[in-house]
């Protein structure tokens, strides 16, 4: 007599896998690395490098110690030490990478159960915690092509300008600030993976055709961004959409504000996650001591992801409201 | 005709797989020696047999009858002697008994059964021939088609659905039955028009079924009231609940059947049936069966008598080319996986699916990465993630709460789950858990009731 498998239905499944989902959002990544390189010389290869193998390796090492079945193979881990090094600024020393690493899967990601389960984006909480320890290296920045010359961003300068009182097309700092046509492509001083733009943007309709991400969170992230800028920052249309390629918010919006572990599965709660990250930007930028705000506030929205899910579930079909 | 690309919320796009079998006519199986007869074969009350070892049988003899009002007798398919009673697996997973006739080979008809007219019936004799014929819905859940027809006077039906769409991968049955024999469809669906007093109608059909659709309106173009509805192909096309969203623009209430909101759905199957009866007085005893998947050898539709063993069936598709990993009774999405051939086909088999081990592939499960495809993909709006979550956890009343009792079984959260997870068995777990706690809630209120 014949034996057969016996399992419960659907007997079909999709050929996608997470490890499939991970190489896609690697794909993704590549061109803004590249700008990288080329703006920068091959020293960002080597902190993306290190970055990326200590995150796999302290995965290995974490799921050994703890007696987990080993899943570096998902790639997942991967793809946090490309987010880490992204948000570096191209001068890091090594240990410090290093750490970031460890940070983002030791203490973000494995303690909290593995890939699915971190509450916070992995590289994002470890850029804050750097950021919080280091802070003269985590803000030197380098003007590409000058090597060793430091600067400020742009981000800084436009921010410097709104605080003054002048428009950031006023006299003073009109001649700081680098033109529209460098900041889209990236020759703009700023951290490895978040300064080139069309290069983000490139990956960005990567993941968007591929479904690997959709529209919910990055647009409506950007939108409220580029509203709250005007009303707070009281800056022109074309100001504030200027600083929309200013700093990492694209690679924020695109890349980590999309993480599935830390953001709403409902459709309604991405759109709540994506204003609440424009809102938070928009005012760390104007009103925060740094001039960045990206970080902060995706990492605020993550932590709130677990309420606006429970709050945001859709009306089912037929909904019969409770009191009928 | 009417387009109808709008379309439900949610559903998949999974590999279609009809092309097996598409092009084939519906054969006649060759009817086997001995027939397994269960005596339950649908939805609702098991029935009685009404035979004994030895008995001499006819075609078309009720051999077993209903236990309650919610069930269908069932016929003898061949006419031969009983072998015996006895309990045997069925292509449910469930054991039951069966009764088990030994075929004479000479089909010899039962002398009560006698052709009739439309015509000639009245709505009340109609409904009575369904309930005798032992009719019960063709698109596998078997529920009893009398109890259907026959809606509480609170509630107005004012128009009848036939669901032509066949949304499960591989099956063909009811597109090659579209094909075949639409006269026999309409047929029937005027039976049910005329039995539900309603003057208005619509088939759904999947747009990638054109020859069924051109077949249909052909056979229904001098038919009032009757409108064939072209529909995006995507699954759960097919489910009841989006059949009625996308043609009406109603939706039934949670907990709520079709004929709250004045309709009922009857499978294109179940139509000809009805036809069928109607014309010639034979009662259900055979039905259209897609035998399909990468290891069989001649994947064909036939027409197979109730009882015979799946194995009868697939030797008459000239064997297997290589030994199938997994046998499924039905479509892959919602059927049921067999752990042997020695079952029987029942009224409710729409096809039986031999996979080989690259169509039967599955991962192991990993962690849930929350990428929401499962709540993108649920026509029901639910959070697959969570329930199943929470079910997996034992927490079946957070798994109520997030209102896992309205799940349709449709199988796209698992279908779609990168991480393989178990979305749509530990939901139904989740299920049974709950309606078990009902039950136990209900008799402990009816105890305390009586002690008072």
């Amino acid at each position: 007599m014949n034996l057969f498998t016996v399992s419960s239905s659907p007997h079909i499944k999709t050929r996608d896998t997470t490890s499939k989902i991970m190489l896609d959002v690697i794909i993704a990544l590549i061109p803004a690395g590249l700008v990288s390189i080329w703006l920068h010389g091959v020293g960002v290869l080597w902190i993306v490098l290190l970055a990326v193998v200590s995150a796999v390796l302290t995965e290995y090492v974490v799921q050994k110690f703890m007696k987990k079945p080993v899943t570096i193979s998902d790639l997942s881990a991967v793809v946090t030490g490309l987010l880490l090094a992204y948000n570096l600024p191209p001068g890091t020393p090594w240990w410090m990478v290093m750490v970031g690493s460890v940070i983002a899967i030791a203490l973000v990601k494995q303690v909290f159960g593995g890939i699915g389960h971190n509450f916070m984006n992995p590289a994002l909480a470890a850029r804050a915690i750097l950021l919080a320890s280091w802070p003269a290296h985590m803000t030197r920045w380098i003007q590409p092509g000058t090597d060793a010359v430091t600067s400020a961003t742009p981000l800084a300068l436009a921010n410097l300008a709104d605080a003054t009182g002048s428009a950031t097309s006023g006299a003073t700092v009109v001649m700081d600030l680098p033109s529209f046509q460098d900041v889209f492509m990236g020759n703009i001083p700023g951290t490895i993976g978040e300064v080139s733009s069309a290069a983000l943007l490139l990956g960005a309709a990567y993941l968007l055709l591929r479904g690997v991400i959709n529209w919910r969170i990055p647009i409506t992230y950007m939108a409220a961004t580029y509203v709250c800028t005007m009303i707070f920052g009281g800056v022109g249309f074309y100001d504030a959409f200027y600083q929309l390629f200013l700093g990492g918010l694209i690679l924020g919006a695109f890349f980590m504000a999309t993480d599935y572990s830390s953001s709403p599965v409902t459709p309604l709660g991405q759109v709540i996650m994506g204003f609440g990250c424009g809102i938070l930007t928009a005012v760390i930028r104007i009103y925060g001591g740094y001039p960045e705000g990206v970080t902060y506030s995706i990492l605020l929205m993550n932590v709130a992801t677990p309420l606006i899910d429970k709050y945001t579930q859709p009306k089912i079909y037929g909904e019969v409201r409770k009191d009928d | 005709m009417l387009n109808k690309r709008s379309s439900f919320t949610g559903g998949i796009h999974p590999p279609y797989s009809k092309g097996l079998t598409k092009a084939k006519q519906i054969e006649l199986c060759k009817v086997p020696e001995l027939v397994t007869i269960p005596l339950q074969q649908n939805i609702g009350a098991p029935c009685q047999s009404l035979v004994k070892k030895g008995d001499k049988i006819l075609l078309g003899q009720k051999i077993g009858q209903p236990r309650g009002y919610v069930s269908a007798p069932v016929h003898s398919s061949v006419s031969g002697s009983v072998k015996s009673i006895e309990t045997a697996d069925l292509p449910t997973g469930v054991r039951f008994p069966c009764v088990i006739i030994e075929n004479d080979g000479s089909d010899t008809l039962d002398p009560s059964i006698k052709p009739g007219k439309l015509e000639d019936f009245s709505r009340e004799e109609l409904i009575n021939i369904i309930m005798e014929s032992g009719i019960v819905g063709m698109g596998g859940a078997a529920f009893p088609t009398h109890v259907k027809l026959s809606p509480p006077s609170d509630k107005t039906i004012d128009t009848v659905i036939l669901n032509g769409s066949e949304c499960e991968p591989y099956l063909t049955s009811d597109y090659r039955l579209m094909i075949e024999k639409p006269d026999d469809i309409i047929y029937g669906l005027k039976v049910i028009m005329k039995i539900l007093d309603v003057s208005k109608a619509f088939i759904g059909i999947e747009d990638d079924k054109p020859d069924a659709i051109y077949a249909i309106e052909a056979a229904s173009k001098d038919e009032s009231g009757i409108n064939v509805v072209k529909l995006h192909t995507k699954y759960p096309q097919g489910a009841e609940k989006q059949m009625i969203q996308v043609i009406l623009g109603r939706q039934v209430p949670s907990g709520g059947l079709p004929m709250d909101v004045g309709t009922e759905v009857n499978n294109v199957g179940t139509a000809a049936a009805i036809a069928e009866t109607v014309k010639t007085g034979k009662p259900l005893y055979q039905r259209i069966v897609t035998v399909s998947g990468g290891a069989v050898r001649e994947p064909k539709n036939l027409m197979v008598r109730i009882g015979t063993s799946f194995k009868d069936v697939i030797d008459c598709c000239g064997g297997w080319i290589e030994e199938p990993v997994k046998v499924i009774a039905g479509g892959p999405m919602m059927g049921c996986a067999q752990h042997t051939l020695i079952v029987p086909v029942m009224k409710g088999t729409s096809g039986i699916l031999l996979f080989t081990e690259k169509e039967a592939y599955e991962r192991e499960p990993s962690n849930c990465i929350r990428c929401a495809r499962c709540v993108e993909v649920c026509p029901i709006r639910l959070a697959p993630l969570y329930i199943s979550a929470h079910s997996l956890k034992g927490n079946m009343e957070e798994a109520e709460k997030l209102n896992a009792m309205d799940c349709i079984e449709c199988g796209s959260c698992s279908y779609i789950c990168p991480a393989s997870r178990p979305l749509l068995p530990s939901i139904m777990v989740a299920k049974k858990a709950i309606i078990a706690d009902r039950k136990r809630q209900a008799e402990a209120d009816q105890h305390r009731q009586n002690k008072r």
